[in-house]
Formats: C-alpha cells, sequence, structure tokens
C-alpha cells in the first residue's frame, strides 16, 4: 500500500524568492561561490528532487542533496532498515534497525536541514504509479539496486522528458552518467537488454565495499546539483567508470542510439511495459529446479547426525563464507565441483548446504546428474541452521 | 598489435581473478576470439547462442564503442585498450523480483 508523508517544514521553506539570515548562514560557502551565489542557491530552493531508492547510493545522495538546500526532495523506497545495511546506508543509525527507510531517512534529513521538504513515498516504485509519481519532480537520480526498476526509470524520464542521474555499483566498480537529458542517450542506449536473471552474479560473488555507494553517490549529487545552477559540465554522453580496488576513474563515450526503442527516432517503448517480465524474473524464482531436489530440514539433520548416522556434509560455499561460519562441512565451491565430484563418495549420503539453500540446490541437482543417488540438500541453507538447530552460528 | 583487454570485475572470477590481459590482435573480434578460447567459461558471458554480442555487454576501444565503429572489424593498434564493460545494478542483495 502506497503512502505518502509530507514532513513539516519552516517557513523558510515556503518562500522560493529569498533566503533567510539562518538560510544565508548555513549556505555562505555556497553563496560566497560566484558559481552557486545567490542565484544558484535560490534555483537550488526551488528544485525538486526524487530519490528512488534509500540504499546506499541513497544515503550519500540524500545527505548531499539536502546539505546543499535542494528545496524540495522525494524518496521513494519500501523496505525496512536492516543490521546488513548499515555497512554502507550511512542515512540510518543502529537505532534505525526495523524502521521503515523511508521514514527513518526522512527524519535524518529533515534534522540535518529543517528548511527543506522532504516527501516520503513509502511503495515500490510501478508501472502503475511511476509516472504520477515521478512528473511532479526537477530531476530523478536512480539509486535502486535491480535491473527491473532501472529500466522502469529509464523509460519512465524518457516519456516524461526528465533527467535521470544514473549510478550503479557492483563490488568495489561504479558506473555514473546522465540519461534523459534534451539530445543525450538513455540507459538503453547503453543497454539495450538486461542480462537474463541465470548470469546475474549470485549472492556468492555479490557484496559491495562500504564506501562505494558512498562515492557513487556523491557523484550523482554533484551532478543533480550542477544540473540545478545549470554550471560546469554535465555527465550527458559520457559513462563515468570507477574502480575503487584500482583508485582509478575511467570514461567512456556514451551515444543516443537511433534506434533505440526508447529514445530513439521511431520509439517502440510508448508506455511503461512490465520490467519483472521484461528482465525475466518473478516472484517464485526457477521453483522447478529447487522443489526437484529432495531435501533435508536442519532439524531431521540434527536427530540424525546426533544419533551417528554415516551423513557426509557437503558445503558448497566460497572459501571467505566458509571463514564466516561452518558446519564443519567438506568445502567445495559450487563452481569447482564440476571438476572436482570425484572427491566425493557416491556410496555415501550427502548433505549439501550453502548460505541460503539455493545454490546448494543447484549443486544436489548436478551431482544427482553425476550419479550420486544419495544427495539431499539442506532446506534453508546454514541460515535455516542458525534459525532452527544452533543459534551460535552466525547468519551473514 | 599487443594490446589490452580489460575484465570488468563481474567476469574476473573467469579469467583467474586478472584485470587486464595482453592479447597480440589486430581487430576487436580477433582479440575476443583469443580471450574467449583461453577462457572458455567467458564465452557464454559475452556471447548469445547465435554468436552475437549479448545486448547487456558493451566493448569499448579506448573511450569509443564498438557498435559505433567497425563492430567486431574494429582495427586495433599498438597499445590500444579494449573495455568489456557489462551492465551493472547493484546494490549488494540479490534482485528484487515480482511485478513493478
Amino acid at each position: 500500500m502506497a503512502t505518502r508523508t509530507e514532513f513539516p517544514t519552516r517557513p523558510a521553506a515556503l518562500e522560493p524568492s529569498a533566503l533567510s539570515n539562518e538560510e544565508v548562514l548555513r549556505y555562505s560557502r555556497h553563496l560566497i561561490m560566484p558559481e552557486v551565489g545567490m542565484d544558484g542557491q535560490l534555483k537550488l530552493k526551488r528544485a525538486k528532487v526524487l530519490c528512488v531508492g534509500t540504499g546506499g547510493l541513497g544515503a550519500s545522495l540524500g545527505l548531499y542533496l539536502a546539505a546543499a538546500g535542494v528545496g524540495h526532495i522525494g524518496i521513494v523506497d519500501f523496505d525496512v532498515v536492516d543490521r546488513t545495511n548499515l555497512q554502507r546506508q550511512i542515512l540510518f543509525s543502529s537505532a534505525d534497525i526495523g524502521r521503515r527507510k523511508t521514514e527513518a531517512a526522512a527524519d535524518r534529513l529533515h534534522g540535518l536541514n529543517p528548511d527543506i521538504q522532504i516527501t516520503a513515498h513509502e511503495t515500490r516504485l510501478t508501472s502503475e504509479n511511476a509516472l504520477e509519481l515521478l512528473k511532479s519532480y526537477d530531476i530523478i537520480v536512480d539509486g535502486t539496486d535491480n535491473f527491473p526498476t532501472r529500466y522502469l526509470v529509464n523509460d519512465a524520464c524518457v516519456l516524461l522528458n526528465k533527467p535521470n542521474v544514473y549510478g550503479s555499483i557492483f563490488r568495489f566498480e561504479g558506473q555514473v552518467s546522465i540519461f534523459g537529458y534534451p539530445q543525450g542517450p538513455c540507459y538503453r542506449c547503453l543497454y539495450p537488454e538486461p542480462p537474463p536473471p541465470g548470469l546475474v552474479p549470485s549472492c556468492a560473488e555479490g557484496g559491495v565495499l562500504g564506501v562505494l555507494p558512498g562515492i557513487v553517490g556523491a557523484i550523482q549529487a554533484a551532478e543533480a546539483l550542477k544540473l540545478i545552477i545549470g554550471k560546469g559540465e554535465p555527465l550527458v554522453g559520457r559513462l563515468l567508470l570507477f574502480d575503487a580496488l584500482a583508485m582509478r576513474f575511467r570514461e567512456l563515450k556514451l551515444r543516443k542510439n537511433p534506434d533505440c526503442p526508447a529514445c530513439g527516432v521511431h520509439p517502440t517503448v510508448t508506455r511503461l511495459i512490465d520490467y519483472a517480465e521484461f528482465c525475466g524474473v518473478r516472484e517464485q524464482e526457477s521453483p522447478g529446479s529447487e522443489s526437484s531436489v529432495p531435501e533435508i530440514t536442519p532439524l531431521e539433520l540434527k536427530l540424525r547426525l546426533d544419533r551417528g548416522d554415516d551423513v557426509f556434509i557437503l558445503d558448497v560455499r566460497e572459501p571467505h563464507e566458509y571463514a564466516i561460519c561452518n558446519l564443519g562441512g567438506y568445502l567445495i565451491p559450487l563452481g569447482d565441483l564440476p571438476r572436482r565430484a570425484s572427491e566425493l563418495d557416491s556410496s555415501r549420503e550427502i548433505v549439501a548446504h550453502c548460505r541460503s539453500g539455493k545454490r546448494s540446490a543447484e549443486a544436489a541437482a548436478l551431482l544427482r546428474k553425476a550419479g550420486f543417488g544419495k544427495v539431499l540438500n539442506l532446506k534453508g541453507g546454514i541460515l535455516a541452521w542458525s534459525d532452527e538447530v544452533d543459534p551460535s552460528v552466525p547468519k551473514y | 598489435m599487443p594490446v589490452k583487454v580489460i575484465i570488468p570485475t563481474p567476469l574476473r572470477a573467469y579469467v583467474g581473478k586478472q584485470e587486464t590481459i595482453e592479447f597480440e590482435a589486430s581487430t576487436v573480434g580477433e582479440a575476443l576470439h583469443l580471450l574467449t578460447t583461453r577462457y572458455g567459461e567467458l564465452r557464454k558471458h559475452l556471447y548469445a547462442d547465435d554468436g552475437r554480442l549479448r545486448s547487456f555487454v558493451n566493448v569499448y576501444v579506448n573511450e569509443e564503442d564498438i557498435r559505433y565503429l567497425q563492430k567486431d572489424q574494429t582495427r586495433l593498434k599498438d597499445g590500444d585498450t579494449v573495455s568489456i564493460v557489462p551492465s551493472i545494478a547493484g546494490g549488494s542483495r540479490p534482485s528484487v523480483t515480482g511485478k513493478i
């Protein structure tokens, strides 16, 4: 259910053509700089920016936009804060765990700058609500974490002629650009189609260096502020690549594709579509392949181990995950399993496990295909083991 | 011609975690062929079943997208850098599912 919450503002916010004395003091380091000055600061005050997502990117982005005095900031999210967010989502504190992200973010931003208006859109951005939600803002900043929403934000911005400040991250690498700018390219010019789900790196290969979204979000904020004050060279037609590990920035040329389905000469995307379908993702991810593998619950496994049954535990996670916690199993990462299956004894009963049960389902299916008749998948993985058998095993 | 191929983070797992690999190649197609011959696992990530470069993977020679040069036939000269740039969505959690 979508809700929209307006956070109260002081009278200063309601006067868009002047700054109060307090505001002059607050923004003095902007005002004494000719590139911003009073003119630029008033443009910031009149600006309306929507941040899609209040995760790692939205955190530094939102903080800098609020601090800079962007007069109206909208935030969209439907999630709640959990402990794993705190490693990078600097909008939130430990006390916010369990709170709605939009609410915690709005409080934090409002605390930083009570002179601006914050609108919290407690909803998932969908094809049904996107145009209505985006249309009252001048600039959209895309800080989402998934392909369907990226294509949705792109297409909606193209349809509404709104600039879309795009940022994306993976592990220690980031991409930034501005799409939807007059005569500029859009996300579909860069990538006409998303990767099929199977080729997206799994949770084993995911992860992100905590500071990376902070850096990328701050670059997005810089671009949004430049667009508002109309100064400098916007990141249009250029794709900025950042590698935190090498600590290197690179820039690639990005051209408007005349055949682009969204912004080309003869666009075929004339309304918003079903983006989950477009990206090949569904609520039930590949239910067939997993449920076809026989499972054992953590409690059953515990019982059998206590009984002294001969059960061989196979851990198919990565070595760095094994170092976090393990059940004493034999470690063969899923990716190595095809060539290392010979290390296993097919006459014994094998219970494969991973973190959540997804990779081990794949492993069990793979082993069964290779002639291992007695392979079971530990249902729910090490997470379920921690919940149901041994809470001293940490969850990650 | 020695040219440098820059491997992006998501694909480094398939090339022994290397960031860059050097090849002697005179076209982009040749460099990518050598790359996917040496690292067979990489092939399905770069090419669709019909042999075409996947639509979520872009290849650049220096700063220029090969789609706007001569694609696979783009000539390489000594010291050129070939970059493989796939789309990334993240975020650090698995992609959100459901109808949106």
